[in-house]
């Protein structure tokens, strides 16, 4: 444990001083973080045992918000911006989980699908109101009150990508393990269970489900006012997905399995795409198949697996010293 | 709202009806066998579009008479069930029966995936059309409105053999009681000595080919793009949900609901032509969560 705790405060202290020696890689790290809080999302909802492919639509709602709210105060202010999303995305997460989450497994996720490609073609077809599919411009807003120029801005959104992201990590962290998300994981073992010890699994999965959403809808936000644009593709379907993968693949045992997941997936996207664009959603479906049939804990699931058997290899090899 | 446009209305959503109910029965079909909802059905029905398109130009550029695109239809269909739906069950499926629901919902889905990309990888993203079938039946009149018999009769009438075969099969052939019993309860199937697995590989590979039957009459009637089987999963499983899941007969009646609904908006209000069907799926869960002609499931302890 102790050891764990080291570590973590290495990275934290590597990666808040990545603008001083590697400014490069500034905004993939910051596109990263974005990305990770809404993975969380997706997480969350694994762990009650169900998968949504549809949470591209919270994620388009954040970006959205900041880019009519942006729009509407010529730039406005990165907090307000983030609060706006938050609100918009808990909404729409209200209304679309009330319907939703009366549903478990196929139903659920495709009853999400359903909903995201609703929103996908209003944003495409009410061109008038979102710019069709040449989505809303974002401009650069002021953060906490002060403009930046172009350089510092990027920095400022490392810093506040970068502890949104742990900050999402510890309270999803937290929210797991307080009776409510212990709760939600009792969906996934005995829903029925759940309801005996007289707690709604409804209520409890409606809770998990707009946390869910606020997380992608904070996500979206950040990859809008990172990227400069909202549009439509937010909300498409191979959006989810991608989400939906990185989850899998960062292993949903654990909240670091967000990050993980997120920074692998989008460092294997960035060098790699190039050169198989063409193929890179079919490469993204035999990974997933086979993270799904031969390590369904994924990447943090393997690492632990692999620190546990040399912890048991080291205390084999104590107790062998032992009795010579 | 003049009675010309109700009718075509009716033309364009009773056609449209009948291609999405090929693909939700067969949908439905699988899932009430099986117990998998194939997410990768949207995609057979998608390569059989193309394969189909392929197949007729070929056969025009060929020399050969344009008649033979009809059996072309059925032959991509049957291809790309059996081949795919089959290597499909085999490989990947039979090894997931008996895992965790969200681990067969990830695997169909990766397929999915993997399937889209091969269709954009074979066939690009440029449209394809094949306009032949729908030329050589030629246009009747209904009540002054012309229109394409391939549309108002063709596609009709297969969708109510599809139905009726359908029915007659599983209700009065031998295989159809076997499917029925496995579906009923697999263990004490098998224990009376069908075979499970089969009857799991037939099904699928059934279900499959309706779907591809579907998208490869759906061929003449729209231009082929990527994206068209994301779009009709999405569409069939809405159908599929708001008859109730598994249930054959409901399908008809939730795909004609739809097809009209739909194809009513695009005279009246044609931005929500895409929202129609969705309207009508949740409207109907909010009352019948378990669909229109579904009983509620019970629950294990």
């Amino acid at each position: 444990m102790a050891l764990r705790a080291i570590l973590l405060v290495l990275l934290v202290a590597v990666l808040a001083a990545v603008p001083l020696f590697a400014a490069s890689s500034q905004t993939f790290l910051a596109i990263v973080f974005a990305k990770s809080v809404a993975v969380l999302g997706l997480l969350l909802l694994l762990q009650a045992g169900q998968v949504s492919f549809g949470h591209g639509m919270f994620f388009a709602t954040g970006a959205y918000t900041v880019a009519f709210l942006g729009r509407s105060m010529g730039g406005g202010d990165l907090a307000l911006l983030l609060a706006a999303s938050v609100v918009t995305s808990a909404v729409l997460g209200l209304l679309v989980g009330l319907f939703v989450v009366r549903y478990r497994y196929i139903f659920f996720g495709m009853l999400n699908l359903a909903f995201s490609m609703v929103l996908y073609s209003i944003l495409e077809k009410f061109f008038h109101l979102t710019g069709g599919s040449d989505g809303l411009r974002i401009r650069r807003p002021t953060a906490f009150g002060f403009t930046f120029d172009r350089a510092q801005f990027d920095m400022v959104l490392y810093y506040s990508t970068f502890a949104m992201a742990f900050l999402a990590a510890y309270l999803v962290w937290r929210y797991l393990r307080s009776p409510l998300g212990q709760a939600l994981k009792a969906i996934k073992t005995n829903e029925t269970r759940l309801e005996y010890i007289g707690l709604s699994a409804r209520f409890v999965m409606l809770v998990g489900y707009v946390i869910s959403a606020v997380l992608c809808g904070v996500g979206g936000a950040f990859l809008g006012v990172i990227q400069g644009i909202a549009t439509p593709e937010y909300s498409y379907w191979t959006r989810s997905a991608e989400f939906v993968f990185i989850a899998i693949l960062g292993g949903v045992g654990h909240v670091a399995g967000a990050l993980t997941g997120t920074f692998v997936y989008e460092a294997v996207r960035t060098y790699a795409a190039a050169f198989v664009a063409d193929s890179w959603q079919m490469i993204l479906g035999f990974v997933l198949l086979a993270i799904i049939l031969k390590a369904p804990s994924g990447i943090v699931g393997l690492v632990e697996g692999f620190t546990a058997r040399r912890r048991k290899a080291e205390a084999s090899a104590l107790t062998v010293e032992a009795a010579r | 709202m003049s009675f010309d446009t109700i009718v075509l209305a009716v033309c364009d959503g009773v056609a449209y009806a009948s291609l999405v109910f090929l693909v939700a029965v067969g949908l439905t079909f699988i899932f009430g066998v099986l117990g998998v909802l194939n997410i990768a059905h949207g995609s057979f029905y998608a390569l059989g579009a193309y394969t189909a398109v392929s197949a007729g130009i070929f056969l025009t550029k060929a020399g050969f008479s344009p008649w033979l695109t009809f059996p072309a239809l059925f032959v991509a269909a049957i291809f790309i069930g059996a081949v795919l739906g089959g290597l499909m069950e085999k490989l990947l499926l039979q090894r997931i029966y008996d895992k965790e629901q969200v681990l067969q919902i990830l695997v169909t889905f990766a397929i999915f995936m993997i399937l889209e990309n091969v269709q954009r990888l074979i066939w690009g993203v440029q449209p394809y059309f094949m306009s032949e079938p729908l030329q050589l039946l030629g246009n009747i009149s209904l009540f002054g409105i012309s229109y394409t018999a391939y549309q108002t009769l063709f596609l009709p009438a297969l969708a109510v053999i599809v139905l009726l075969g359908l029915r007659y099969f599983l209700r009065h052939t031998a295989a159809g009681a076997q499917i029925l019993a496995v579906t009923e309860d697999r263990e004490a199937a098998s224990a009376i000595g069908i075979d499970a697995q089969k009857v799991y590989f037939v099904t699928f590979i059934a279900g499959a080919t309706l779907a591809a039957l579907g998208g490869a009459l759906a061929a003449p009637t729209t231009s082929l793009m990527p994206g068209m089987g994301a779009e009709m999963i999405v569409l069939s499983f809405a159908v599929a949900a708001t008859a109730g899941l598994g249930q054959i007969e409901g399908a008809a009646v939730a795909a004609l609901m739809i097809g009209l609904g739909r194809s009513l908006a695009v005279y009246l209000a044609p931005e929500f032509e895409v929202l129609v069907p969705y309207i009508l799926m949740v409207g109907v869960l909010i009352f019948r969560p378990s669909g229109l002609f579904g009983a509620p499931q019970l629950r294990k302890i």
